[in-house]
């Protein structure tokens, strides 16, 4: 517990420092925002003061900083300087699709990724060969580059699946989505696979497995329950960088698909630099990056009873 | 989504007090002689991915000369063409010789990886290499401030970066740098901290030596196979990374020839039916990382491998 309240408040640690950091940036931009806000119209001086004014642009930085922040605990993101909506309520309408696509590809991951591991490890000769071949290639395809591929093959050739929107409905999305996270969790399942199955190889050779097939213990536990149990933790810390990454890939792929995710909105707000929208999305991500950072270190305990949390906060 | 490989292993701990391993250590770090010795290493797979990346690279270097056609004009009545002997790769959506922007294209796509690398690779060893001599506050310090990069995903950092600057190739690529810069940082810190606590360090400050000298002269060549696997690695993320950006359009800008600007110039016309650029452009990024890939992981896992001997 101390353990969890130690890692939370170096999260907020983190947070605090990387929305200054943002936010500063956002600062240094070169151009004002006022200039974005008129978009090369010609505009009075008292509008542009006005404009300023309603914006606080006046303000020493610190200032507008620290207004900024407060809003943002009272879960005011501000305005979007381009559509002029609430950025709460646009990020908040966004982040379900992307969600979903995530969690769509984290359980292609964990499946494809560790099965085909598992598949390599286990079934010497043709099998293995082609898996290892497979992930050394897929580790080397762009997800955008898949995305294309699949679109073109599966979307506008067979025509089996749709090649944008998000759907309606749970079964609707799913079909939306599958395309987009078969390509999102292609170059992760290659490297998952792989890490699998060297992790397997490497607890294969032990002594405890040894002993296990000593004592008689029957092939099948010995590989499920002492082999792959025991290789599953270098796995988990790939899975987990992995499933933590996809958050910040998928805005290739909702880009690509034309999704309504956080993903896509980022792209089009940096595109038309709408910096309120920028600087919120940035520091949503931040945070789900660390709290699934977080919730992998937690796994591990119960993946592995010998890891003590306390100690794994020094060695990480 | 930057994997590093797994922490090199920890065998040096056992060992690497005695004189012998030192030695022995010191002839397999030495730069690999001839050509044979060289292709042993690679394997036959190795050796056709090594000869993909010197292609590569020739096609970058002599573009200007080997390019059938200029890469920036195309001529309306020759657009969407099939692949011909005139055009081997067929043309694109202007018309343009899609043979010539592939070879063109190796010039930005393989200058912003190695943008990334160089400068990735001199930050991490620098940071790694001053918070392990000083240590105390200033690793404490060096340590934080990588654990706060560390919280950005790679992708969002150059977002970020070319959304205050501007999309350039030389913005996007510093700020991949600097996001890989605590994943390297971090390996090649823990194998200094080895080195520093080794006894002929020591012996080099009672001998009056200068910590900065003791530094480059002693301590970097002994982390330099981290530092180079961290490089090879590195490349093939950064280079899907950067070919992700200009797909974005936050990367190269257009009418440069970009390998991922390619992709995505292409997927208009692949819908209806005129699949080269998209595809060849693909292909050629698909095949790079491959091939650069597996050279950096056959030259590192063999040294490993050896060291285990």
């Amino acid at each position: 517990m101390a353990y969890l309240l130690k890692r939370l408040s170096a999260l907020a640690l983190v947070l605090l420092v990387s929305s200054f950091i943002v936010f500063a940036g956002m600062y240094l931009a070169p151009g004002s925002p006022e200039q974005f806000l008129v978009q090369g119209r010609t505009v009075s001086p008292e509008v542009l003061a006005a404009i300023r004014a309603q914006y606080g642009l006046d303000d020493p930085f610190l200032l507008r900083y620290w207004h900024w922040l407060l809003d943002v605990f009272q879960g005011n993101l501000g305005r979007s300087l381009v559509t002029q909506q609430d950025v709460s309520t646009l990020v908040g309408s966004r982040i379900p699709t992307t969600m979903y696509l995530a969690l769509y590809a984290a359980i292609l991951i964990t499946v494809f990724g560790i099965g085909l591991g598992v598949l390599a490890a286990t079934r010497a000769g043709v099998v293995e060969k082609l898996v290892v071949f497979g992930s050394n290639l897929g580790i080397a395809v762009p997800t955008f580059f898949a995305a294309v591929l699949l679109m073109a093959l599966f979307g506008s050739q067979l025509g089996w699946f749709p090649v944008s929107g998000s759907g309606a409905g749970f079964l609707g999305r799913l079909w939306h989505l599958t395309l987009p996270a078969i390509a999102l969790a292609l170059p992760s399942i290659a490297v998952v696979a792989r890490i699998t199955r060297t992790a397997i190889h490497g607890e294969h050779g032990s002594e405890h497995v040894e002993m296990a097939v000593a004592r008689g213990v029957p092939a099948r536990i010995v590989l499920w329950r002492h082999t792959i149990r025991n290789s599953m933790l270098p796995v988990t810390t790939v899975l987990g960088t992995h499933i933590a990454g996809l958050l910040a890939s998928a805005f290739v792929i909702e880009y690509a698909f034309t999704l309504d995710g956080i993903g896509s909105l980022l792209v089009n707000s940096v595109q038309k630099k709408d910096f309120a929208v920028v600087q919120a999305i940035a520091l949503i991500m931040v945070l789900a990056f660390g709290l699934i950072n977080l919730i992998v270190d937690l796994l591990y305990a119960v993946i592995d009873p010998r890891v003590r949390l306390g100690k794994g906060a020094q060695t990480r | 989504m930057t994997q590093q490989s797994p922490p090199s292993k920890p065998t040096d701990s056992l060992e690497a007090g005695t004189v012998a391993i030192q030695l022995r250590k010191q002839r397999d770090f030495a730069p690999i002689s001839g050509w044979r010795s060289l292709a042993r290493r690679l394997g036959p797979v190795g050796v056709i991915s090594a000869a993909l990346v010197v292609l590569v690279v020739l096609m970058a270097v002599l573009a200007p000369w080997i390019a059938p056609y200029d890469p920036f004009v195309g001529s309306v009545t020759d657009r969407h063409q099939a692949s011909s002997l005139a055009h081997l790769m067929g043309t694109d959506q202007s018309g343009r010789d899609i043979f010539s922007r592939i070879i063109w294209g190796a010039r930005t796509s393989l200058l912003g990886p190695t943008i990334v690398i160089a400068v990735a690779a001199t930050l991490a060893t620098t940071l790694a290499l001053t918070a392990v001599w000083f240590g105390g506050r200033v690793d404490a310090l060096i340590s934080r401030v990588l654990d706060i990069l560390f919280a950005f995903p790679n992708m969002l950092l150059a977002i970020l970066a070319v959304s205050i600057f501007g999309p350039s190739l030389l913005t996007a690529s510093i700020a991949l740098a600097i996001g890989f810069t605590p994943y390297s940082a971090r390996v090649i810190r823990s194998v200094a901290l080895r080195e520093r606590n080794l006894p002929y360090v020591t012996s080099a400050q009672l001998q009056g030596i200068s910590g900065f000298i003791i530094t480059i002269r002693h301590i970097l060549p002994n982390v330099r196979a981290q530092i180079f696997t961290g490089m090879t690695i590195n490349f093939g993320a950064a280079m899907i990374e950067l070919a992700a950006l200009s797909f974005l359009g936050l990367g190269v800008q257009p009418p440069a020839p970009d390998w991922g600007l390619m992709v995505s110039n292409g997927q208009a016309s692949l819908q209806q039916g005129f699949w080269e650029q998209s595809i060849f452009a693909g292909i050629a990024i698909v095949a790079t990382v491959a091939a650069v890939g597996y050279v950096g992981e056959q030259l590192s896992t063999r040294r490993v491998a050896r060291r285990f001997r």
